[in-house]
């Protein structure tokens, strides 16, 4: 490649500010209908179009109601052999100790009804601290860390506490419209105890600017919702000279079978 | 409002007062889960050719009927006695142990493939299918669907969930057995021949 930008299929030409408007067009027809007695919504719409590669992967059929049967009431089982000790500090992975602002990111993982999650599976992936994923399709021209992958395994303790040490990943643009960029975040997977909770989610960083023109956050249309993907910063989790903490707690769907025993002892 | 760590399991009912219980929401995959998710023998539930194994096989498809590149499967389910396993382990596969989870990142053709055991019914009388769960870029939540055995029809029959689908629908989450013994089962996002996907007690969305 020489310096001429080179154009194809992949340039985005559309602005920001056509995108901005879409997001805007769609959050306010959501808060008028709140405002006219709806629920708000807690989850993405899968039907978002601002994010374009949405338009032709979204289902057009309401899902079909089930109730969970035997197999969908419990979770796959992890455990430590599943993952090694390491796994869940993301700076000591490789040779050396990788550039960029050490963090630890901890919270708990609870069902619908507020309990934990215990000994189950979390993983996260990651950039690194330039906005750089290792992944051989990530094109961005921004360094490559030797000393991070960006990806890690941790179970949750007997209390659905989880902890992970690593390193505030860097926003990074993306080929959604002209110039868009993705506000910092970790891309977070997670089992429940019954299979129906299984989800895979991003957590971000508070205040990033880039949230108000982001169409993946925005595609959670309400405000409080999209708040639940935001990590609080804790200095009770900050180590002297050593790493800033985050605090993000994580409640899976309700849980089914937790309903259905309680019911069965009662 | 910061809340500290709760320290014990004991304080979760005066947690629950407190807590915003709602359930955090999903974000799509993204492109980049490629270096993070998969593992080594995460599709093969059972080691490909060995006795009883079956390969689980098919396509996802976007709503113009072109193969998704960069989607992510993962199935849970029984042994063939309807067996449901507590065995750890699926990160590291022994060979031995059936742990009933398994893993499938598409290929540039949008082709997944696992090895596996044939479902068996977990209840008498039920029909025999596999838990499926969906991701993939562009896709900003999960998806659930079930992969049901084509062989016991009067089970698939006497089934009130799938009685509740119309005909087309419920042909759809029935895989078919191919001559080879294996099992076909196409996933399709959008469009007139869209995969019935669930929506389970619990979900907002």
């Amino acid at each position: 490649m020489g310096a001429q930008k080179l154009s194809g299929p992949d340039d985005a030409a559309e602005s920001q500010a056509t995108l901005s408007a879409e997001i805007e067009e769609i959050e306010a027809s959501h808060s008028a209908a709140v405002a006219a007695g709806k629920p708000a919504e807690t989850q993405p719409r899968l039907d978002y179009p601002p994010y374009r590669s949405s338009l032709l992967r979204h289902p057009t059929k309401d899902p079909r109601h089930a109730d969970p049967e035997t197999i969908e009431l419990l979770s796959p089982a992890f455990g430590h052999r599943d993952i090694g000790t390491l796994e869940s500090d993301l700076t000591v992975q490789a040779g050396g100790e990788p550039i960029g602002e050490r963090i630890r990111v901890t919270g708990r993982v609870l069902d619908g009804d507020g309990r934990p999650v215990a000994g189950q599976l979390v993983e996260i992936w990651q950039a690194n601290a330039a906005g750089r994923y290792i992944h051989k399709r990530d094109q961005h021209p921004a360094p490559i860390d030797p000393n991070f992958t960006g990806v890690g395994r941790t179970l949750t303790g007997p209390d659905g506490s989880y902890s992970f040490t690593t390193i505030k990943p860097g926003p990074y643009p993306w080929k959604n419209h002209h110039n868009a960029w993705r506000p910092a975040h970790i891309h977070f997977s997670l089992f429940g105890s019954e299979f129906t909770q299984r989800m895979i989610t991003q957590m971000y960083f508070p205040s990033d600017p880039l949230f108000a023109l982001d169409p993946i956050y925005q595609s959670i249309t309400d405000q409080k919702a999209r708040d639940r993907l935001v990590a609080t910063y804790d200095h009770d989790i900050t180590e002297h000279e050593f790493l800033m903490g985050y605090n993000w707690d994580i409640v899976l769907t309700g849980s089914n079978r937790t309903w259905m025993e309680e019911e069965d002892h009662d | 409002m910061t809340e500290q760590n709760p320290a014990s399991i004991g304080a979760v009912a005066g947690d629950t007062a407190t807590r915003d219980l709602t359930a955090t929401p999903g974000q799509t995959v993204g492109p980049f889960y490629g270096y993070a998710l998969p593992f080594p023998g995460d599709s093969e539930l059972v080691p490909a050719g060995s006795a009883g194994a079956v390969q689980l096989h098919g396509v996802v498809y976007d709503g113009a009927g072109v193969p998704v590149p960069d989607s992510l499967l993962e199935i849970w389910q029984p042994d063939e006695s309807g067996t449901i396993s507590r065995a750890t382990g699926s990160l590291r596969r022994d060979g031995f142990t059936f742990t009933g989870f398994g893993r499938a990142a598409v290929d540039p053709e949008g082709r997944f493939s696992f090895s596996t055991l044939n479902p068996g019914p977990t209840e008498a009388g039920k029909p025999a299918f596999i838990s499926v769960v969906i991701f993939a870029r562009g896709l900003l939540n999960r998806l659930f669907t079930r992969i049901y055995l084509p062989e016991d029809t009067e089970a698939l029959a006497a089934d009130p969930f799938l009685a509740s689908l119309g005909p087309a629908e419920r042909d759809r989450l029935i895989a078919t057995r191919e001559a080879d013994g294996s099992l076909r089962f196409d996933i399709r996002l959008q469009g007139e021949d869209e995969t019935p996907f669930l929506r389970f007690p619990g979900h907002g969305d």
